[in-house]
């Protein structure tokens, strides 16, 4: 029976010899990458669902393996990513700033495996960080808040108090302030564990007391969140923006635009590059031009964003572009103080 | 803020006590009868999923509704056939339904529907309404007619519902022989088997009870207040619930204030955030604010009720 049991184990060990030497034939095939998505989950309709649907998607279609990884608590994290490190997938996609903490140690216990980052900024010679000018594009849904509100109120709820969702916060009221100089600005921020980037009771009442104290468009920067946002919006006949992902329609009607940020483009594009063997460690930075952060504008809401809206944020947008802002200096400190 | 802002807040609370009500007052049956119910928060999560499930599949809130209550009744079940035919412990069994149920809801949402443990959102007739009060008084500025209309008018229908549990729970306990046969469960088991009466039968009836009333608070989440479910959405209400039960000392009416309270507590954060409290630079840091509603229920729990009146039986096994 043993020398049974040593002889299977033999067969396995010649077959799988026999299939790591077949899948080097060709260049697309043989690259296995790995994502590893934040906080909540991959479908949030928001910020992961866009590297998914954008990203994960198209690269599947093309024949890449892609390993996806959704950590149930922040402590698998960074044993998930070790180990993506040590089966050889590269690179390795950590999607949130959540994950860098953990990139950051594989990133230094393999130094020859290529690491990305998105929304967080990792120093390191195998590293490439991915960061958007979120500032610019809060500022247009800023100056877009500040023209649709009637009352001169405008909210804004967002997840966690940190440096992140504050450039959201600063380049929102900047753009609010451009429009209207005596804007009333209500800031709320749903609490300060990572549920909040779950919890759509919360945001619906914060929501609630929003609209009550007479705003009548709230921008949330709180991913998952934002459906109790814009499920009040809906019923208190107010707007709502949303952020990350196109979340026109969710609540059709209510949602004036969503704040999008192409991750999952910047995702694909660069795992062309590393394809293609063009890859470069360090810091890239992704903003208006080329349209990488945008509001998004479709059948859900070409009715409330009019054309009339539609073409002054263009103007203002091409201004932001082309640097030619009168407020650009303080919109500038929005990123510099993170 | 306008000059009846406060009345908002207390609009605000009573809306956030809601589901702490239900909860407790389900808690409260089940710990009447001697079985500890720590479960409270795992039963609310498998309620708050039943009911957006199925009312996104079948498109009948009311259907949904029952089928929260059947689903949380059958956790109830569960950790009454631990505990009430096997006699294991009571907490170790309420645990683990609270663990089964994070697990199961998630397990399902990311099956059924595909959107990473979410179910659709809800449209606003898949939900339950909201109630309207008769044009009794005029709508103006009036004390009276502010009172009327924000406060008391306009709520969600199971607000109204949780207020008329209140008292026929408290009605119950004092009039009915099933009320007394509940109570001598938790307090003096002995004295109910000597006068005829079966302590598992009890037991049994006491938690289905608490289980379908459960079952309403997680619905509330879902289909009520909001509109779908997600991932671990009660975010510890269930333990707030419980907290609220012990503060009341196990007393209807008393769980209705003790709810009320603690909604009044997260509503008072909400606002508190970006006010300045003193003048000045008396600004409150956020983390300090949201951490609040736990510290004053600890403060609370620890000094303000004095012994606590538990079911003498409480957790007895026998």
């Amino acid at each position: 029976m043993p020398f049974f049991i040593l002889f299977v184990l033999f067969l396995i060990s010649l077959s799988g010899h026999s299939h790591a030497s077949l899948t080097v034939a060709d260049k697309v095939q043989s690259t296995r990458i790995a994502v590893v998505y934040d906080r909540p989950n991959k479908f949030d309709h928001s910020f992961n669902q866009a590297v998914y649907e954008n990203g994960v998607v198209p690269l599947l279609a093309q024949g890449i393996q892609v390993k996806e990884f959704e950590p149930a608590n922040p402590a698998q994290t960074e044993q998930g990513i070790l180990k993506l490190a040590r089966r050889g997938y590269q690179p390795i996609i950590g999607i949130g700033y959540a994950t860098a903490p953990a990139i950051r140690k594989a990133a230094l216990r393999f130094p020859n495996t290529a690491f990305m980052i998105v929304d967080s900024i990792i120093e390191l010679p195998n590293v490439q960080s991915i960061t958007f000018d979120e500032d610019h594009g809060a500022y247009l849904a800023g100056a877009l808040a500040a023209l649709m509100s009637k009352s001169g109120k405008i909210g804004f709820i967002g997840g966690m108090d940190i440096p992140l969702i504050s450039k959201f916060s600063c380049g929102y009221l900047l753009g609010a302030q451009s429009i209207n100089p005596k804007i009333t600005y209500l800031e709320n921020f749903v609490g300060p564990t990572l549920n909040a980037w779950n919890d759509p009771t919360k945001g619906r009442e914060l929501a609630i007391y929003q609209y009550e104290n007479g705003a009548d468009v709230i921008f949330s920067a709180a991913g998952g969140t934002g459906l109790g946002v814009f499920q009040t919006a809906k019923d208190h006949n107010k707007f709502a923006i949303g952020v990350d992902s196109n979340q026109n329609s969710l609540q059709p009607g209510a949602v004036l635009t969503s704040m999008v940020k192409r991750v999952g483009r910047v995702v694909f594009e660069h795992v062309q590059a590393f394809i293609a063997g063009e890859w470069q460690a360090g810091p890239y930075r992704y903003g208006l031009a080329g349209g990488w952060i945008d509001l998004a504008r479709d059948q859900h809401n070409q009715v409330i964003y009019s054309d009339r809206l539609h073409g002054e944020i263009s103007n203002l947008k091409a201004k932001i572009i082309n640097n030619q802002l009168p407020d650009i200096v303080r919109l500038r400190q929005c990123s510099v103080e993170q | 803020m306008n000059d009846f802002s406060w009345l908002l807040l207390f609009d605000a609370a009573i809306r956030l006590a809601t589901p702490l009500l239900f909860a407790a007052l389900a808690g409260m049956l089940s710990e009447r009868a001697g079985i500890i119910d720590i479960g409270l928060e795992g039963k609310m999560l498998v309620g708050a999923f039943a009911a957006a499930a199925w009312t996104s599949i079948s498109g009948s809130v009311w259907e949904g509704i029952m089928v929260a209550m059947f689903c949380s009744v059958a956790f109830s079940l569960l950790h009454g056939f631990a505990c009430i035919t096997h006699k294991g412990d009571q907490v170790v069994s309420g645990i683990a339904v609270n663990m089964l149920a994070l697990a199961v809801t998630s397990l399902l949402a990311h099956r059924l529907f595909s959107q990473g443990g979410m179910t659709p959102v809800l449209d606003k007739l898949e939900r339950l309404p909201e109630v309207a009060f008769p044009q009794w008084i005029e709508v103006d500025d009036t004390w009276l007619s502010q009172l009327y209309w924000q406060l008391l008018s306009g709520h969600n229908i199971l607000v109204y519902v949780g207020l008329l549990l209140v008292v026929l729970l408290s009605l119950f306990f004092k009039y009915s022989p099933y009320g007394n046969r509940v109570f001598a469960a938790g307090e003096n088991p002995k004295a109910l088997q000597r006068a005829g009466g079966s302590l598992a039968t009890t037991r049994y009836a006491a938690i289905i009870c608490g289980g379908a009333i459960c079952g309403l608070s997680g619905a509330f989440l879902s289909v009520g207040h909001g509109a779908g479910f997600v991932e671990n959405m009660t975010v510890g209400k269930g333990f707030i619930a419980l907290a609220a039960l012990i503060f009341a000392k196990w007393r209807p009416v008393a769980i209705l204030f003790s709810c009320l309270f603690f909604g009044l507590l997260e509503a008072l954060a909400i606002r508190l955030q970006g006010h300045p409290l003193f003048k000045g630079d008396g600004m409150l840091p956020i983390q300090l604010i949201e951490v609040l509603p736990y510290v004053l229920t600890v403060i609370v729990l620890a000094g303000f009720i004095g012994p606590s009146l538990a079911p003498k039986a409480l957790g007895n096994r026998r």
